[in-house]
This record gives structure tokens, sequence and C-alpha cells, in this order.
């Protein structure tokens, strides 16, 4: 039994049985296609997450938001700017206590350099309905090249508890085609 | 820690109670039947390939410009 | 070997059993059942939040409760039972003394004291920073402390299950190598010591971050290492249910594995692997390398979940022979329906083995994928697996043992037999509704940890389509259903342990000398044979179907967001 001791004191020699034998080389085969899927998605799929980031303070990287805002402010909706970088320039996202700042605006199939970090607790962005998710950090400038590959209104949720004020952490961002 | 309780042992054909077994113990066997070794592979393993390895790819991303 | 230890023979399965390791389960088992109604009320009031046309608490609350939610569900309710899991694997099973049940007194006392300090600080309100409590975010220095109190009170009682365990070898209380149930202990137990050397690493510089003695944290390091202790903590669980599964098994059927090698083997995958899959939290974390994810995500190129897979096929298959040695031969599944479906150790076990591996283990390997988690991270999806593992898989299959140790170590008859029968398909309902609804709501792009995906207080509001809601209701009903299975649980548990007709107190007596072991009772059979397990083969491969099936769909959902490198 289970509960007692092995019968067979030299159990290591004792032969395997078929119906495991064939489970166990289905299911090791089965674990080596999952690992060389992902291999495969790196060389061939396109979305893979890039491992590019800087370390950086909140004071630097609000910097270089701002920078950007006043190189870029189209308008403002509600308090916050809306955003039109030319395609293929670095783009920055702050979040914060509790809003995704500023409002972007990409061009549909335009690729661009997003920069993402945090001013203060950790967040976590989440772009809905597309569905992508990452998590920010204070102190990391999280850089995606993305290419957004449809029109319309996004909404960004926060999806990392970030405090009392977590549900109301909401951004926008347009995806427009080429004026 | 190498096994020797074979002296209790419970063979098919069962030795007398002190008369060991000569028949070796297979090496996966022993490592299978010693919690200490196993033990300090289950923290070395993960310490190494998940803690170490993990920290120094934090310790290395660069400074933003 | 002398000593004057008083134990009792267990009529029932022929173990002797020490008055010191019993009480210690006693204890541990209490405790654990109390804070599982305690962090199950909270989990109940969660539910009952996100429930759109119900939303019971205020945001204050609601954050506070699921910290609660969190910390004592799955770290108090597990940790404390899997504390009378190891007593009970190594004192119990070996037929042996415990290794310093003084020390071991100790231990039990510093959870406790952990326990309730940290609950004490999150109901105070100034700590709802939820289980992982993320640097920078603060909670109260004694949020941290009462943990790290509770994880050296943990980590006391591992060792002296080791102790333990070099006291039976000394002393010959059993024979050959220890029993499988004692080895997946083990397991748990190496786990466990990996878990709370991590947790203390990353928790008691954050303790002294708190009182103000460090300065920075560095929130990515804090991840890393939390999720060491984080995740490894819930693969303690794996090691220790898996385990309860053999345990089960044997009681009831006179179970043996169909190999000990293989069964062993798997074990020791998991000893090896197991605890690298910490790094599914990492997978969109910044400037951490793919190399470094996808090696540990994959558990070492899934070796860890070979040893799952093949534990779900021995765990069955193992019940499918005993009851084939029995006659129940015809067709595929007699040996399943002939299966004592009544007895709530039993469908509590065979429930927690079916819904572990087909919610918990297929979402857990997909969500590990590292592209994959990008559709996926901190969205509902991710508790709504763990929900699967944690709740349908681990607890669910520690009620199951519960009704075995009413009788084997309180030694009380169960009350409300007919409630206890219907428990563990309520539970296990009520759980499998919540993880597939969350996991359905998550597919949508629902946040975990929020208060109110309405979005009503939002500047910029958001609308998640009107099938979230929907999920989020479903979700609420499997909640009271769930609810309900642990309410039944607790009251069934609570009032054997009270009212239960005490069963014939076995022989009681002090040690003397060399006590011969004591048989086992249950009857031996021939190890050559190698016996067939067709229907077990036959369930296996409806699960790989689903799991093949489940994997690329998520693939082809993946391949339809924004390209991104």
């Amino acid at each position: 039994m289970s509960i007692s001791p092995p019968q067979e004191q030299l159990w290591w020699n004792e032969p395997i049985p078929k119906s495991e034998l064939i489970w166990i080389t289905t299911a090791f085969l089965w674990g080596l296609v999952m690992f060389f899927a992902m291999i495969y998605w790196h060389i061939a799929g396109e979305q893979n997450l890039s491992n590019e980031a800087y370390r950086t303070t909140p004071e630097a990287f609000a910097a270089k938001t701002e920078a950007m805002i006043a190189k870029y402010k189209v308008r403002e909706e509600g308090g916050y700017p809306v955003v039109h970088p030319l395609p293929g320039e670095d783009v920055y996202l702050i979040g914060r206590l509790w809003q995704w700042w500023p409002i972007l605006e990409l061009e549909k199939d335009q690729t661009y350099r997003l920069h993402i970090s945090s001013m203060d607790y950790m967040h976590g962005f989440s772009l809905q309905p597309v569905n992508i998710n990452l998590q920010i950090l204070p102190g990391y400038d999280m850089v995606l090249t993305v290419t957004p590959d449809k029109t319309g209104e996004l909404g960004i949720v926060c999806n990392e508890f970030c405090g009392i004020g977590h549900h109301t952490m909401l951004g926008r961002l347009y995806v427009v085609d080429h004026p | 820690m190498v096994h020797s309780d074979d002296k209790t042992g419970n063979h098919p054909e069962p030795p007398t109670e002190d008369n060991s077994e000569p028949e070796r113990i297979p090496v996966m066997q022993q490592i299978l039947d010693n919690p200490f070794l196993l033990l300090f592979l289950g923290i070395t393993i993960p310490a190494v390939f998940y803690v170490i390895w993990g920290i120094m790819e934090i310790v290395h991303i660069p400074i933003a410009k | 070997m002398a000593t004057n230890e008083q134990y009792r023979i267990c009529p029932a399965t022929g173990l002797r059993i020490y008055r010191s390791a019993e009480n210690l389960i006693k204890a541990n088992a209490v405790v654990a059942v109390v804070f599982l109604a305690v962090g199950g009320l909270f989990g109940f009031m969660v539910a009952m939040t996100r429930w759109k046309a119900i939303h019971l608490l205020p945001a204050k609350w609601f954050y506070l409760v699921l910290t609660a939610h969190g910390l004592d569900v799955l770290v108090v309710w597990i940790i404390f039972f899997e504390m009378a899991v190891l007593y009970f694997a190594s004192a119990v099973l070996l037929n042996c003394r415990l290794a310093t049940p003084k020390l071991a007194w100790t231990g039990f006392a510093l959870m406790l004291i952990g326990a309730v300090v940290t609950n004490i600080a999150v109901l105070q309100g100034g700590s709802s920073v939820m289980f992982t409590s993320y640097v920078p975010m603060r909670a109260a220095p004694h949020f941290y402390l009462g943990i790290i109190l509770f994880a050296v009170g943990a980590l006391i009682g591992c060792f002296i299950f080791l102790g333990t365990l070099i006291i039976a070898k000394q002393e010959r209380t059993y024979k050959g190598s220890i029993p499988l149930v004692t080895f997946g202990a083990l397991t748990a137990a190496i786990i466990a010591i990996f878990t709370i050397a991590t947790g203390a690493i990353i928790l008691i510089p954050t303790f002294l971050w708190s009182l103000g003695y460090i300065s920075h944290i560095d929130p990515l390091v804090y991840r890393t290492i939390w999720w060491a202790f984080g995740h490894s903590s819930q693969q303690i669980n794996v090691a220790a249910h898996i385990s309860i599964w053999y345990l089960i098994a044997a009681v009831i059927f006179g179970a043996k594995p169909l190999s000990e090698k293989v069964s062993r083997f798997a074990f020791l995958l998991y000893i090896l692997f197991l605890q690298l899959a910490s790094a599914h939290h990492l997978l969109v974390d910044p400037g951490i390398s793919s190399e470094w994810k996808i090696f540990n995500t994959s558990y070492a190129m899934y070796l860890a979940v070979l040893g799952s897979m093949i534990h779900g096929l021995t765990v069955p298959g193992s019940i499918e022979a005993a009851q084939r040695r029995k006659g129940y031969n015809n067709g595929l599944f007699e040996w399943l329906r002939k299966a004592p479906w009544g007895n709530p150790a039993f469908s509590g076990m065979f429930l927690s083995l079916i819904l572990f591996g087909f919610l918990g283990g297929i979402s857990g390997v997909v969500m590990g994928v590292e592209q994959i988690n990008l559709i996926m991270h901190n969205t509902l999806y991710v508790p709504g697996h763990f929900h699967a593992t944690v709740v349908a898989g681990t607890t669910l299959a520690f009620m199951a043992v519960t009704y075995l140790l009413i009788p084997l170590i309180f030694q009380r008859e169960l009350i409300l037999p007919g409630w206890a029968r219907v428990q563990p398909y309520l539970f296990g309902l009520g759980a499998g509704g919540i993880s597939v609804f969350m996991m359905g709501a998550g597919t949508l792009g629902v946040p975990r940890r929020h208060w109110d995906i309405s979005m009503a207080d939002a500047q910029l509001p958001y609308d998640f389509p009107g099938a979230a809601n929907l999920m989020m209701g479903l979700n609420g009903m499997s909640a009271v259903l769930a609810t309900l299975g642990g309410f039944i649980f607790i009251v069934v548990v609570v009032g054997s342990l009270l009212f239960g007709k005490r069963i014939a107190v076995g022989t009681t007596e002090a040690a003397s000398g060399s006590g011969q072991p004591a048989a086992s009772a249950v009857g031996r059979y021939g190890s050559a044979e190698a016996p067939a397990v067709p229907g077990t083969l036959a369930m296996v491969g409806v699960f790989f179907i689903t799991f093949i099936l489940y994997y690329f769909v998520n693939w082809k959902y993946l391949a339809e967001i924004w390209p991104l490198r």
C-alpha cells in the first residue's frame, strides 16, 4: 500500500508497467513540444515581449514624458493632454496614483517604441479590449516596440492593486488611421 | 546516509533477521531514500536557477540615458 | 528505543499512534479548520462584492477583506493543515514517536501567534496591501512580523518531520524505504523549507524597511524573491494533496502504487523542478531575459508537469488496479462506477483529482507559457486558475482526508453523515464554478483585485463586455454553493469533534522495550503482476486531448493581439 513501506525492498529494480511507460513517454514528448513552442514563437511569432528595460527614476521618466507632451500635444480631454507622436518615435506613458498619463494617439500599422514606468507603487498596464497585460514597476523603464493593427478607442485598466483608488485608475489610447 | 537496513529485510525469500542481503541497492533508490540529499537538491536547484540567475538578470539591467 | 511514551494501536489500520503526535495533529488540524472558516467567509464577501447586483462591501473594506482572505486561506489554513499532514505521515505512518514534541508545540504557538498578529494588522485597516504586499506599498510592521513568526513556526514543523524520519530509521520502526505517502510528505517538507527560506530572505528586510531601518527595497528584486516564497508555498500544497490522494486510495481501497519507482520518481521531479514555476508571475516584468523566463516557467522543460501527469495516471490507476483485483472487472469503468461515491473521503478525493487536473493543471501550464501570459497576467484568469488548484484541488483533498482523520485520530464518529455525503459535491461544484467563471472573466480582460469593474468613478471610463458581468454573477452563485459546502464541512467537523459518538478506544499502553511494529491490516498481493488499467488510460487520454486543444486555442488568441517585440 501507499501508506506502508514498499513490499519489494529493491523496488527500483521492478519493471515499469506498460501503461505507465506509454503515458510517461507521451507526457515527456508533449513537454518538449510545449518547451520548443515558446522558442519557436520567438523566431516565427509576432507577439513577444521585449526584454529591453532600463533603470530610471520617477523624476527622470516624468521629465521625458513632459517633454514628449510639450512637443506632440494635439488637444486636451477632461484635463488629460492627448499626444500624437510621430511614428517610430519614443512614446512615454506614466502610471501613477491613479491615472495613466497622458492619453496617447497612435497611428494604425505604424511602429512605436513605447516606454512605460510607474511614479509610485506597482501598477498593471492592461490594454482593453486588445488584452495586453504588463507589470509596471517604479524605477524601471519598460520598452516595447508595438504596432497597433486596428483603429479604435482603447481603455488602459490598472490591474495591479495600487491602493484605495485602484479601481478608478483608467487611461485611454486612440488608434487612428494615418492622416 | 547510505541505506543499510537490509537487516530487517522483507524479501520474497525472507532471509533470517540478521542476515543482510548482499544484493546492492540501486543508486537511484539510494538517492530517493536519502532525505537530506533530496533536501540539498531541492533547495540548491531553485536557488541557483531561479533566485541567483534571476537576481543577476536584474542587476544587469542598464541605467537609462 | 526504550521510551515510555503513551501510544495506542488504531483498531482500523493497525497503526501505532503516539499520544504526543496525536495531540499535535489534532491541534494543527483544528486551528487550520478555524482559519478555513474565517478565510472562507472573507472569500464569500469578496465574491459577493464582485457580483454587480449585490456589490456588498465598500471599496476600503473590499481591499481589506481581500487581503485577509488571501492570507488566511492561502497560507494559514493550508500550512496548519500541512503540519498535521507532516506529523501524520511521519509519526503515524512510520509507527514512530515524534521528534521533540515540545519544540513542535513551540512551532505551533509561533504559527498561531503569527497568524493572529497578521490578522490583527490587516483588520486594523493600515495593511490592506494584498497577500503579495508588493513594495513600495507599506503595511504596518506587525503585518510582516506576523508572517515571519508564522514562517519560523512552520520551519520548525518541517525539521521535526525530518527529525522523526531519522528517529524512525534509527529505531527501525519500519522496514526498507519509507512509504510512498511519507515520501510525498517529504517532498512537501523540502519545498516548504525552500519556500520559508526565501520568504525570510525577502520579508525580514521588508519588515526592517517598514520600521525605517532600511531605506529602499528594489521592487523587481522583491517580486522575484517574494514569488519564490509565494508560488512555492502553493507547490507545497500540490505535493501534500497528491500524497493525500495516495493516502485515501490506500485506506479506502487498499490501493498500492502501480509502481513504486514511477510514483517516487514523479515526486523527485517535484523536488527538483517544481519551485522554478515561481517565474509564472514574472513573465511580463521588465528586463528579465527570455532565457530565464522560458527555462524557469517551463520547470526545466516541463519536467515537473511530467511529474503531475504521472500522478494523474498512477493515482486513479492504483484505485483501478485495486478495484479490479476485487472483481470489478467489467468494461472500462465498472471499477469507477462501483466506487464508494457516498463516502465523502473518496468522493472528495476523486473530485479533487479531476478538478485539479482538468481546471487547475491545464490552465496553469497554459498561463505559464511565456508569451501567452501577455493575455492573462493579473486578470481574473489568475485567481480562476489558483482557485482550481488550491480550493478545488488542495482544500477539497484536505477536507476529504479530514473525514478519515475524525475516526482515526479524533476517535469520533461523524455526525450528520447525510450532510457529509453531499458536502464534497457541493463544495466541488462551487469551487469548480468559481474557477471557470473567473477564468472566463479573465479572458475578457477583467482585472483581478478590483472593486468595481463597471468603473463608475473613473474619469476615463471603460466598459467591459456585458458577458463580464454575467461571469461575475455566475462566480457569485458558485461562491454561494462553495460557501454552503464549506459551512457544512465546518458543521460536520466541529459537530463531530464535540458531539460525535466516541469510537472504542484502542489499547493504550506504555511502550515496552522493542515492540514489534504493528502489521498492516491490509492483505498483500504479489507485486510482480503488472495490472492493466484501461479505464485510467482512457481518462488520461481524454485529459490529454483537452490539454492539447486548450493549449493551441490560446496560442491562437495570442496571435490576434497587436504585434509587439
